[in-house]
């Protein structure tokens, strides 16, 4: 991050104001890849009007980064007409596709449109390991001529790679036909749960000893001495520091109009067919609750060793039953970066866990609302 | 002042007030730039239509102590800037703006 866009997410942070958005339009989509955490189904998403106004809503509070996700965001028929309108408030924009149903006349109007970037997944560079995980035949062609499209036309495309199973050891093939093909790459090893709580598609997650090659791999990561350093354990101002955007500078919104604090952190915080954008992000009292945990508030990780350089996200934690809590993915992470466990890690070694904690993403805000009293109500009782 | 000056945001920007503030994003190279509360001013009524040096009298010396020689000064400098990033489109005539004009926050 430059350090102007540090400052500037300093005074966001300072002033509450959400300066990024995940919107997703759909979750339908044309691919099916057996790692995904959404319900394909369309249970009701926001009409044209009502993403319009949402984005008028979203920009007079301030948000100036907006990735328009999905599903597959060009499955909706309003797409270019949401993505004008989009641009037409100035947001800067970061658009996730597949790619498949970007041809010639999409590749000129998305150009014309001046987004910031489009990032497109690309699971490995051989057809038969990408599509079987798409689970549609010939998606990896499709996706990368889609890629030149855009590349012709100079748009910054990055290539993401989630790691898992099928394709640990294509990262490296990735990685090369992203530099062929004029595009950024990125890798992602975390395979998160399915948005209703189902934790089976964990099992995809790649095992520790490929974690520790990608991070001892300088060409992803940099200096790998520095990056893999032993922990220090948390300082004071380690303790106090804010853990990560979700609900503080950033937030999520789904195709039906549920406010999440981030789309890997699926809290029902409010639904803006019911709610103005502007008074959920500034009084849901979830957002509100997300917003004062600080490491010094969490038991189990204020005492870790990697409690300061932990990637740990809450969203993880919290499908894992507490946003105060240890996320395990990430005590994984930091054991195969540095080479040293954690009590945490080594008691969930010896307890497996269920492979379906809640429904969350079906989770009534009324009854997270009555989850977040009981909770609060218990604490007031344990504090007298 | 010899010829009057129009000033008018790129439809290739992205951009949004925050607080006094404004963040500007290029969209042809991802470079992205901050402007003062002053400059923000005169960004925000950047519209094509008004000539810089009504821009000038009309908002920034009626909020700010400054005379209208060095504020036109001042915002010339910056004009010429933004206009050298491709952030502002500068011209001696009215610059009409596409149906889809950027619109700021009010």
């Amino acid at each position: 991050m430059s350090s102007l866009v540090e400052e500037m997410v300093g005074k966001a942070l300072q002033r509450g104001i959400p300066l990024s958005v995940q919107l997703d339009l759909t979750y339908r989509c044309n691919e099916r890849c057996v790692h995904c955490y959404l319900d394909h189904h369309d249970h009701g998403e926001m009409t044209t009007a009502e993403i319009k106004d949402l984005l008028d809503q979203m920009a007079d509070a301030g948000v100036f980064y907006l990735t328009i996700s999905g599903g597959e965001i060009m499955m909706r028929r309003d797409f270019f007409e949401i993505l004008e309108y989009a641009r037409a408030r100035t947001f800067c924009i970061k658009l996730k596709t597949n790619g498949i149903l970007i041809r010639k006349k999409e590749a000129d109007r998305i150009v014309s449109l001046g987004v910031e970037s489009v990032q497109v997944s690309i699971y490995s560079h051989r057809p038969e390991v990408h599509d079987a995980i798409t689970k549609l035949p010939g998606s990896l062609a499709q996706s990368i001529e889609a890629i030149r499209r855009l590349r012709a036309h100079g748009i910054h495309v990055i290539m993401a790679n989630v790691l898992m199973v099928q394709n640990v050891h294509d990262y490296h093939g990735v990685k090369a036909l992203a530099a062929e093909l004029g595009a950024q790459f990125i890798i992602d090893p975390t395979i998160t749960p399915m948005m209703d709580g189902d934790r089976s598609i964990l099992g995809l997650n790649v095992d520790e000893a490929a974690l520790r090659e990608v991070f001892q791999n300088e060409a992803l990561t940099g200096n790998a001495e520095e990056f893999c350093a032993p922990p220090q354990g948390p300082d004071a101002e380690a303790l106090d520091a804010v853990p990560c955007s979700a609900g503080h500078t950033a937030c999520y919104v789904s195709p039906y109009g549920d406010v999440y604090p981030c789309v890997q952190f699926p809290l029902p915080s409010g639904n803006v067919r019911r709610m103005k954008f502007a008074d959920i992000w500034r009084d849901s009292p979830q957002l509100k609750e997300v917003r004062s945990i600080k490491l010094r508030d969490m038991p189990t990780c204020s005492q870790c060793a990697h409690g300061a350089t932990c990637t740990r996200c809450p969203g993880l934690a919290y499908l894992e039953g507490d946003m105060r809590g240890p996320s395990y993915q990430d005590c994984e992470k930091s054991y195969a970066k540095t080479g040293i466990s954690s009590e945490y890690l080594e008691a969930r070694k010896a307890s497996p866990q269920p492979q379906r904690l809640q429904l969350v993403q079906i989770q009534g805000l009324q009854h997270a609302a009555q989850n977040l009293t009981a909770r609060v109500t218990e604490s007031s009782a344990l504090g007298a | 002042m010899s010829e009057k000056r129009y000033v008018a945001r790129s439809t290739a920007i992205a951009s949004r007030v925050l607080g006094d503030e404004t963040m500007v994003m290029s969209a042809t190279d991802s470079t992205l730039f901050t402007l003062d509360e002053v400059a923000t001013v005169i960004w925000e009524a950047a519209d094509g239509a008004t000539p810089l040096e009504e821009i000038v009298t009309k908002k920034v010396c009626a909020q700010y102590d400054i005379t209208p020689e060095v504020a036109l000064k001042d915002a010339e400098v910056l004009v010429e800037q933004l206009a050298k990033h491709g952030l502002l489109l500068l011209s001696d005539k009215p610059i009409a703006q596409p149906a889809s004009l950027p619109r700021e926050t009010p």
